[in-house]
């Protein structure tokens, strides 16, 4: 099952409806990684709301995804993880290291928001606070 | 001897089951025609033991009044479902006022002894009959005991487990002190058990109130083991997966010394010294500035 990508505004939203595949996942990531520069996203919001498992495969695909895109240029973040869900990730070992997670879509974007001001204050030589 | 051999046998050898009913119906109507004295005698023989201490003298005849008639019902029918459901009832009404186990288990005995007493006097010229009356009686009467006492006892553990559950529910609370900002004081050691309580009302308390940061402050636990420890690290990375920063406060020298052997990246634990720093931390990570306004200080309320 595909992934639909949406584009609000500045950002991609890709909204996971179903349990996916690792295909589907490989897919979900080529998509993104090759739209971002395309539409020219500052970020990227992947909502796993709906996913009631995520397994070593997904996270690694995830982990990458982020890394990916952060090499061309824009953000990420992990949405919607259940607290079940991030339980067991981390039981087994699966902690995302080094990407940014938010309980929903709309702390996702917020999120986004305020980092895409942080970086145009440092660029302007502002302190970001 | 030899006779009463003979006798033992003779009655072995008999169509057990009709005799059986047939006995109980004569055991029965004895007990109902005597039901007055022997009550009194039961009541009697309760207070001379010393038991049911926590119940006035009335609450004992009234209580023995209707153990009595579901007693002998239960000899009657020879089915035990009514005198369960009666069990448990008194037991809910009595556990609370703390009557013991060994109470009810010997009101119980006691009443089977005031009954088997009332047959040998009835039956006492005549052993064989006697000796069937018994036959017939002490099954009943023993699967009535058993009855009662475990429904005494599984009353109880159900009481016990209810207790447990609420003790638990008591340990962790989640309290939201400001705007997306969480408190979980935790008092007392924590077990494996309490430890994914724990984890589970932090993580469901990070969405329903959409937090953002959590104090956690162990000030209130001595020491904690290593699996323990490994569960708390977990949960604050789980934390951070549901966008959440966790501030661990009120460390103690023992659990600093724990986490340090199970080498805890401590990139990933944010511990601030005490409660009070926890929570300014919080505040400065949620954006907040607390100022003290002159008026307070000058006139405390």
């Amino acid at each position: 099952m595909q992934v639909p990508i949406l584009k609000q505004g500045a950002y991609l939203i890709a909204t996971v409806q179903s349990a996916l595949t690792d295909e589907d996942l490989k897919q979900l990531r080529d998509a993104l990684v090759g739209q971002v520069s395309k539409v020219r996203a500052r970020g990227v919001i992947v909502d796993v709301t709906a996913l009631d498992v995520i397994d070593s495969f997904a996270t690694r695909t995830l982990r990458d995804v982020a890394h990916m895109i952060r090499l061309r240029g824009a953000e990420t973040v992990i949405v919607g993880i259940q607290p079940e869900v991030a339980f067991s990730m981390v039981k087994l070992g699966l902690t995302l290291e080094g990407v940014a997670t938010t309980l929903d879509l709309e702390e996702g974007l917020r999120y986004l928001q305020r980092s895409g001001k942080r970086k145009v204050q440092e660029h302007e030589g502002r302190p970001h606070r | 001897m030899s006779s009463s051999r003979d006798l033992a046998t003779t009655t072995r050898s008999e169509p057990r089951l009709e005799s059986t009913a047939s006995r109980l119906r004569e055991l029965v109507a004895h007990l109902r025609q005597q039901r007055a004295q022997l009550r009194e005698e039961w009541a009697r023989l309760i207070t001379e033991a010393k038991l049911l201490t926590a119940m006035t003298k009335e609450e004992i005849f009234a209580e023995a009044t209707s153990v009595y008639d579901n007693y002998v019902e239960a000899l009657e029918t020879g089915t035990y479902e009514a005198l369960q459901t009666y069990a448990r009832n008194l037991s809910e009404r009595i556990i609370p006022r703390g009557v013991e186990t060994h109470e009810v288990v010997g009101i119980v005995l006691l009443l089977r002894d005031v009954l088997a007493r009332s047959l040998f006097a009835k039956y006492h010229e005549d052993f064989t009959e006697l000796n069937r009356i018994l036959d017939a009686y002490e099954p009943a009467a023993n699967r009535i005991a058993i009855t009662v006492a475990v429904g005494f006892v599984q009353e109880r553990e159900r009481i016990i487990r209810e207790q447990q559950e609420a003790i638990r529910e008591l340990s962790t609370p989640v309290l939201q002190v400001r705007e997306r900002l969480l408190i979980l004081p935790i008092i007392g050691v924590i077990d494996p058990q309490r430890a994914r309580q724990l984890t589970e009302q932090l993580l469901r308390g990070i969405r329903t109130n959409r937090a953002k940061v959590v104090v956690l402050d162990i000030t209130g636990v001595p020491y904690i083991d290593s699996p323990v420890a490994n569960h708390l690290v977990q949960t604050v990375e789980a934390a951070r997966l549901l966008g959440a920063t966790v501030i661990v406060t009120g460390l103690s020298p023992e659990i600093a010394q724990t986490l340090v052997n199970i080498g805890v990246d401590l990139g990933k634990m944010n511990t601030v010294g005490d409660l009070q720093g926890g929570i300014e931390e919080a505040e400065r990570l949620l954006g907040y500035r607390v100022v003290l306004t002159k008026e307070a200080t000058e006139e405390p309320a």
